[in-house]
């Protein structure tokens, strides 16, 4: 078993700065109304004197201008949640501590390659996504943990080593039970070692079976007792924006957040999505949606931003946006296009369906779309989008243009030809249809597919074009 | 100015540099109108380049001219996309030219979105040919589908009015249809050759 902790410890600060990216003083508070306490402070805060624990009213005796945004518990969860699911890409056992996330990797490590590796690859993703972190890697879940406190990239690979590595950690990082770390100090024991060398059963008198089951969970004598995560099915992401925004271009930078996140959740189950919608939600729960609906399973965070782009610069505010809201629940399997290994195409080939996607996006769904022959003789039916049935190919002349509705044929007589060909049919479905259709040349030399009413050769009536 | 030089000992002696257009490669895109193929430098379309095709009005023949192309193209499993069509596509009838209606995309774009979305085509690499029929293309919009088929070595093909022949154009080919009684071919430009004195006949359908 191997474990590697990532620790978050600046997760509510790192979750809003990735919203609005800010140079300005900015923390986090909380506590009760009459006693605001800062809880984090980005580093323009720091340098200027603001400090975590500081008193509200104390940090604005400091400094006359900062940003102070009350502190929230629930969208800390959430993020936590989302980089769980993002963590999941890389173990299937995956779990949850406070402000960190702990994953099983030895047997990811078969697929991914050694720790380094891996964890530059864990490195990689979460400094994308925009949140500070700390890395460790040990035997147990609980022992990582500890460690990613003490330093970062510390790798533990053996159980042999395990103690050896916790020796010299500090008894107020150890993650023991509060009540052995507010006392054991005062004992004179000051490192995990020493705690360790005690006899058990002096400890277990004094402090209980508590802090015995906490120190086996740290060597690994007791199983974590950690519950797994489980990522939900459904990808539910809803972004508050700072003010009300009129005007669609204000709305693209944020989309484009929420857009990559979902690629990260996507590719963290190894699903695609089919189908999302950007919720728009305005004042008193009126909300405007887009949805965003693609031919085949998609994944690429930069192609889902292209196209829900696309949707939403067609779409007219009617009123300021406050918050936006994506939601996938279609998230059907995906399957990347093959491609040969001897492509003979240009390097940088973007496939036909992705440039179909491209131009439904700004076109509308019904913009793009393939015609095929049906059954049907009537040539207002014989042909139809998107049909894939084997029709043999018509004896009779066809035109190559058609038009959309009849026009009458002006000028002199025309010469004929060819034909004529009778179409006689529909009388079931109230299409009825009696012509004679010709191929004639017009006055004006023009070939044209013509048809009148049967065995008049007069009146006559263009259906299309030899073009 | 006493001596005179003759020109060719300048010319033997390399000191007189002769501009000379590059060689037209023979391409592997015959226009399927063996006439036309052999008066046409590349001995057929321009590969990967932009021809335009100058009508006088719709339906004269111009379908004609370029559905042996899409058929051999589309044949050979290539994608093909129409963008904006005057008239509605009669899919009988192409498939009577022989081309394959599974390969042919058809883009209904507005008069603004003609040109954005030729040009996604042509660039993206996996389209063989583009066909549209733009409304307002200057020369700077041609030139960039010029680029953009360049890019994605695809074959461009533009439709216009008659009228925009007296305007220069980027395009590599120009072809202008004369209308019945008697349909030929004009060719009024052609990258790398000398454009050709006579008209070629356009044979009619055969029914």
């Amino acid at each position: 078993m191997l474990w590697a902790c990532i620790k978050l410890p600046h997760l509510a600060m790192d979750g809003i700065l990735r919203r609005r990216p800010t140079e300005g003083p900015l923390v986090l508070i909380d506590g009760p109304i009459n006693a605001r306490t800062i809880v984090s402070a980005n580093e323009t805060a720091r340098a200027a004197g603001l400090h975590v624990g500081q008193r509200l009213s104390a940090a604005q005796a400091l400094l006359s201008q900062f940003e102070a945004i009350p502190y929230d518990r629930e969208s800390v969860e959430r993020w936590l949640h989302f980089l769980a699911a993002v963590a999941y890409r890389y173990s299937s056992e995956v779990s949850l501590l406070p402000h960190a996330i702990v994953l099983e990797v030895s047997k990811s490590m078969g697929l991914f390659g050694p720790w380094p590796r891996l964890e530059s690859m864990l490195r990689a993703d979460f400094t994308d996504l925009g949140f500070r972190h700390r890395m460790a890697a040990a035997p147990t879940a609980h022992a990582a943990h500890v460690l990613t406190t003490v330093s970062d990239g510390q790798a533990v690979l053996s159980v042999d080593n395990l103690r050896n590595a916790l020796q010299r950690v500090p008894i107020a990082k150890s993650r023991l039970p509060a009540s052995a770390i507010a006392a054991l100090p005062s004992m004179g024991i000051r490192t995990l070692g020493q705690v360790l060398a005690l006899p058990r059963d002096g400890l277990r008198r004094r402090f209980g079976a508590e802090l015995l089951a906490s120190l086996d969970r740290l060597t690994g004598d007791l199983p974590s007792g950690l519950e797994l995560y489980r990522p939900p099915d459904t990808f539910d992401l809803r972004i508050e924006l700072l003010h009300e925004v009129e005007n669609q271009s204000a709305l693209i930078f944020p989309v484009r957040r929420m857009v990559d996140d979902l690629a990260a959740y996507l590719a963290g189950r190894d699903g695609g999505v089919q189908r999302f919608l950007l919720r728009l939600e305005h004042r008193e729960g009126r909300f405007t949606d887009v949805p965003v609906g693609l031919l085949a399973s998609e994944r690429d965070g930069a192609l889902l931003f292209e196209f829900a782009r696309g949707r939403l610069e067609h779409v007219t505010l009617p009123e300021p946006v406050l918050a936006l809201r994506l939601i996938a629940r279609d998230l059907p399997a995906f399957v990347p296009a093959g491609r040969d290994l001897f492509d003979e195409r240009p390097a940088n080939t973007l496939p036909i369906e992705q440039v179909r996607e491209r131009l439904r996006a700004r076109l509308g769904d019904g913009a793009v779309y393939r015609l095929g022959s049906t059954q049907d003789p009537r040539p207002e039916r014989a042909q139809r989008e998107a049909t894939h049935d084997e029709v043999p190919i018509e004896p009779h002349p066809r035109p190559t243009w058609l038009l959309p509705r009849p026009i009458p044929l002006r000028g002199g007589n025309p010469i004929i030809l060819a034909g004529p060909e009778r179409l006689e049919t529909g009388w079931w479905d109230g299409g009825e249809v009696c012509r004679d259709y010709y191929v004639i040349e017009t006055s004006l030399g023009q070939e044209a597919w013509a048809f009148c009413a049967p065995d008049e050769q007069a009146g006559w009536m263009i259906h299309g074009w030899f073009a | 100015m006493n001596a005179v030089v003759p020109l060719s000992t300048l010319l033997d002696a390399r000191q007189v540099w002769r501009g000379r257009a590059h060689e037209v490669s023979v391409g592997d895109q015959p226009t399927g109108w063996c006439a036309l193929d052999a008066v046409l430098p590349a001995g057929g379309w321009p590969e990967a380049s932009l021809s335009e095709i100058l009508l006088p009005v719709g339906g004269v023949g111009e379908l004609r001219l370029v559905l042996p192309t899409l058929a051999r193209l589309t044949q050979g499993q290539r994608n093909v996309v129409i963008v904006s069509p005057p008239y509605a596509p009669c899919v009988a009838g192409w498939r009577q030219q022989g081309v394959d209606m599974r390969r042919v995309e058809f883009v209904d774009a507005g008069e603004k979105d003609v040109l954005w979305a030729t040009e996604q085509c042509l660039g993206s690499g996996s389209c063989a040919a583009v066909l549209a029929w733009p409304h307002h293309a200057d020369d700077r919009a041609l030139r960039r589908l010029q680029v953009a088929a360049v890019t994605g070595q695809a074959l461009a093909f533009v439709f216009r009015d008659r009228s925009h022949l007296s305007n220069a154009s980027p395009a590599a080919l120009r072809l202008e249809l004369e209308a019945p009684p008697r349909p030929q071919i004009w060719v009024r430009k052609c990258r790398g050759g000398a454009v050709p004195a006579q008209a070629i006949p356009l044979p009619r359908s055969v029914h």
